[in-house]
């Protein structure tokens, strides 16, 4: 075994409560340690991260002149900060410490405890031969640049951008529609309380707007990203409006005076239920209230010959019909990503008949049609213009489902329920909700269940197997039929309604992956952005300074999302006024004097971190970029680079040690 | 173009006329097909749900048969056939157990079955192979104002197979279409018509077809065409019955899809074996 004269090793093995103790025999594995070249101490203890714990190093280390720590208990990402303070409080240079986990890699994942303490022997005298050829190293510390890019304009996003910027930092806000305020705009009433989207909403978003703090980004995107932690480049590519943002005063002028005298297309806004113009603006409240013109429709776009009726009508010259897209360096520290959910397309659930029958809707586009600003101004009648007397509300669609989406989309038992009431409201029709479970779990929740209960809505548990036009009775003629299993009385039901409402769920926004690649951070195996720790880290990320809140983390409802965008504005807030970062020095570096500037590493390395000084023929590696990957110190034909921590001699004995009884 | 054609039992017996006027079809199509030599019975719904390891044996030992045509793909026709065929190539495509064991039964017979041989319908073949296209340029006597219910059953399309749409499916449609037919928007295409509890629980098994068949007359259906001999046989031998007992006309031409291609390409009714039919098909012709 590799053995460094100098080194005097103190080991201490945690028995975690029961959790490494009842499959690792930690008394045996200690006893082994101790007779380890180099140990001078071995000791087993029950929790090593308790202050207790740690005191007993500091001791240790005075009393038998310690120099280098290894610990054997969980996991680095969990304590190897705790114990490498432990280490430099005891007058110890930090990365002396050698951490092996024992839990995560034997105790927890192995049922034999013989084996499983074979096991624990070898990863134990692997890092107490690694670290005997430690060498002392610093962290870095590096400024933090106190302004803050939140992506993504809805509810999450405001909220984020408000708190931050109430704090006196800078905030982008980047929107990629037209206008912020998200779907949360869409909604016509909140649950459980009733109270209106639009009357809580748009204060915020005109707050953002006015914010001198806040520079709002709306059409636009994030085309890339470099950099790292307190220090990252941003390029925001804003999409062409065919509109001088700082002239347009949202007359609507041009809009009357458009070419097209009626309105003609899909408007996004209203889910398809209403037409707009090619110019246009998403809806009154819209935020920034700046038009814009959709080149996909525009006649001048399309054949280039139109009087251009619209920009005439424009009495302060807003009109530039040649804008392109424009590419904008921003500088920021931290990254808040909020670019929330899409909901389930109804037409993957074909059974339901969404797009076959007219009658049935989403549940999005109820919002708009009992809505006062909606397409028929919150008269809520069927495609045909007449009223609904009798509604059925499908709950689970797309969701918890083994064909579509496992996940449970929590937000749709309570808005259903919210439908239910605003529905019966406005028609007095008979309303019938089919669920699986109820889940109304939420403050003031299960009140709001309970009064529906009281308002003569009707609950039919069990899955819909299907809507259909098919009528086996005079009573069912021209009706839409729900056919579905009554699991309360055991038969099968078929419930004729005039509308069907499918309640969809929330699933990853179709751009989420792009997203990700260009922030660096993951996904979980539904495709929603990935916490560092789903209950101690909910809205950090595993790369540091990039912090998620609301629906594209998972499912949310208004209220959670924001509450996670206080906690994400409060983290980037953390960050920002300890005013720098430190840097774990793993990084790589470069023997000027061995390499041979054949620049084989600058290709490689995913971080750009690499750059060629032509004066010196040599390549240089910017170590506040480098991310300690290791990938050039692979491929370095010279031998010429070199890693912290990872020195070719600390890793030859980390094996040997793994090896070698 | 040229296929393997596995028949399947019903196909030489009560669902003879599929095959007479499948063949003749594909004849007239010039595709050439080729019967799979020494082929067993597929086992059906029957053997499936008494015996599901037995089942998937004997359907894995044509496979192997026709894994020996390296790249020839197999035309399965009947709806209960070709759902066997997808579930036995699913579960021994997922099941590393399954797949084991029925290969060790397999090389007992010299066999060996890899997972090569693709199954296709005949309506995949012709709508998404030939394309629709292709089909109406065979129409020598198109069916105007035919009005046409297209019937897939509850087995052909779901839950393995992939050419068409499992909740809405089309392609029978799509034919009829070129065949210059119309056909009518219905809800109950791939419900079921209760398969063999026609004879063992008679009153259930009615009551079923009845359904389909008053829907598809109520939707102003001239004609049903089906892919499935089972769901064919039901439907005509029982309509007369049904109509008797319930004192309700529900009689209505029930016949294969590919008899009613052959009319519109101006096939001899004899050669469709339309004068075998006992519901009233001539009518059409």
């Amino acid at each position: 075994m590799p053995i460094n004269d100098e080194a005097r090793v103190g080991f201490y093995i945690c028995h975690c409560g029961h959790n490494i103790a009842n499959m690792v025999d930690v008394t045996s594995v200690a006893e082994y340690a101790a007779k380890l070249p180099n140990v001078v101490l071995s000791r087993d203890y029950k929790y090593m991260c308790s202050d207790p714990g740690q005191e007993m190093i500091l001791k240790d280390a005075e009393v038998f002149k310690l120099n280098r720590i290894v610990v054997a208990s969980c996991s680095p990402l969990l304590h190897e900060n705790t114990f490498r303070n432990a280490t430099a409080k005891a007058g110890i240079n930090q990365f002396y410490f050698q951490m092996v986990n024992i839990r995560e890699n034997a105790s927890w994942v192995h049922e034999d405890k013989e084996l499983a303490t074979v096991k624990a022997k070898d990863l134990v005298r692997a890092a107490i031969s690694r670290v005997v050829f430690h060498k002392a190293l610093e962290k870095k510390k590096v400024p933090v640049n106190p302004d803050v890019l939140i992506v993504g304009g809805g509810i999450s996003g405001i909220s984020a951008a408000l708190n931050i910027a109430n704090a006196g930092k800078k905030v982008y806000l980047v929107e990629k529609d037209p206008t912020i305020g998200g779907y949360m705009a869409k909604f016509d009433k909140t649950f459980p309380t009733l109270d209106c989207a639009a009357c809580i909403l748009t204060p915020k978003m005109s707050a953002v707007l006015k914010h001198p703090g806040i520079t709002l980004m709306s059409y636009s995107e994030v085309a890339a990203v470099e950099g790292y932690v307190g220090n990252y480049q941003v390029k925001v590519t804003r999409k062409p409006r065919y509109i001088i943002e700082e002239k347009c005063v949202g007359c609507f002028a041009c809009i009357d005076a458009c070419i097209f005298k009626e309105a003609k297309f899909s408007d996004e806004f209203n889910e398809g239920l209403s037409k707009r113009k090619p110019v246009y603006i998403p809806f009154p409240q819209a935020t920034p209230q700046v038009v814009l013109i959709d080149d996909k429709t525009c006649i001048h776009f399309k054949t280039g010959k139109c009087p251009q009726s619209c920009a005439k009508a424009c009495d302060r010259n807003a009109f530039d019909f040649d804008q392109k897209p424009v590419t904008q360096e921003l500088e920021v520290g931290t990254i808040l990503l909020c670019t929330g959910f899409q909901p389930f397309d109804a037409a993957r659930a074909p059974y339901y008949g969404y797009g076959r029958y007219p009658n049935v809707y989403t549940s999005l586009e109820v919002e708009r049609l009992v809505n006062a600003s909606g397409p028929t101004g919150g008269n809520v009648v069927l495609r045909d213009k007449t009223r609904p007397k009798s509604i059925g509300i499908i709950h689970c669609v797309g969701s918890r489902d083994e064909k579509t989406n496992k996940w449970c989309s929590r937000v749709c038992c309570m808005y259903s329920l919210k439908l239910a009431h605003l529905l019966k409201e406005h028609t007095d029709a008979e309303i019938y909700n089919f669920y699986i479970d109820m889940r109304t779990p939420g403050k003031g929740y299960e009140e709001f269940y309970d009064k529906l209960l009281n308002e003569g809505v009707h609950f039919i548990r069990g899955r819909v197997a299907e809507v259909s036009d098919w009528a086996i009775n005079e009573h069912e003629k021209g009706k839409l039929v729900i056919r579905a299993e009554d699991t309360l009385i055991g038969m099968v039901r078929r419930i004729p309604v005039d509308m069907v409402v499918l309640a969809v769920g929330i699933e990853p926004g179709k751009d989420a992956q792009d997203i990700r690649r260009v922030f660096n951070i993951s996904c979980s195996n539904e495709g929603f952005f990935l916490e560092r720790h789903p209950k101690l880290a909910p809205v950090e990320t595993f790369t540091d300074g990039i912090f998620i809140a609301g629906a594209c983390q998972g499912p949310k409802d208004i209220p959670d999302s924001v509450a996670q965008a206080g906690a994400a504005a409060a983290q980037a807030l953390a960050l920002i006024d300890s005013g720098f970062v430190e840097l774990e020095p793993n990084t790589a570096f470069i023997n000027e004097e061995l390499c041979c500037g054949c620049q084989v590493c600058i290709n490689l390395c995913p971080y750009h971190a690499i750059t060629f000084d032509e004066t010196k023929s040599v390549s240089h590696i910017n170590e506040a970029i480098c991310k300690g990957c290791g990938t050039c110190v692979a491929a370095c034909g010279s031998g010429a680079i070199t890693q912290n921590l990872f020195e070719d001699q600390q890793i030859l004995s980390e094996i040997y040690g793994l090896l070698v009884e | 173009m040229k296929y393997l054609y596995y028949p399947g039992c019903s196909l030489k017996s009560s669902g003879k006329l599929y095959e007479i006027s499948l063949l003749a079809v594909l004849k007239r199509l010039g595709v050439e097909v080729e019967e799979l030599e020494n082929w067993n019975c597929c086992g059906a719904t029957n053997y499936m749900s008494i015996n599901e390891s037995y089942a998937i044996e004997i359907t894995a030992r044509n496979l192997a048969i026709a894994e020996r045509m390296v790249g020839i793909e197999m035309i399965v026709p009947c709806a209960a056939c070709f759902m066997g065929f997808l579930k036995t190539q699913k579960y021994m495509e997922s099941d590393p157990v399954t797949r084991e064991k029925v290969n060790d039964l397999l090389n007992k017979a010299g066999l060996s079955y890899t997972g090569k041989v693709k199954i296709r319908h005949p309506l995949d073949v012709l709508v998404n192979h030939l394309g629709t296209d292709a089909l109406a340029k065979t129409a020598e006597m198109p069916l105007k104002g035919i009005k046409v219910a297209s019937y897939y059953g509850c087995q052909l399309i779901r839950p393995y197979a992939t050419f068409d749409d499992q909740w809405n499916p089309h392609t029978m449609d799509d034919i009829a279409r070129a065949m210059g037919a119309t056909p009518v928007d219905w809800p109950l295409k791939s419900r079921c018509c209760s398969g063999s509890m026609t004879s063992t629980m008679t009153g259930i098994g009615l009551r079923m077809n009845y359904v389909i068949l008053k829907e598809a007359k109520s939707r102003g259906a001239d004609v049903i065409i089906t892919a499935c001999p089972l769901c064919q046989f039901n439907l005509e031998c029982f309509q007369g019955k049904i109509s008797r007992k319930l004192k309700e006309d529900v009689r209505i031409p029930v016949m294969y899809f590919t008899q009613l291609m052959g009319l519109a390409m101006g096939i001899p009714a004899k050669q469709l074996g339309l004068k075998q039919m006992l519901s009233p098909s001539l009518v059409l012709t």
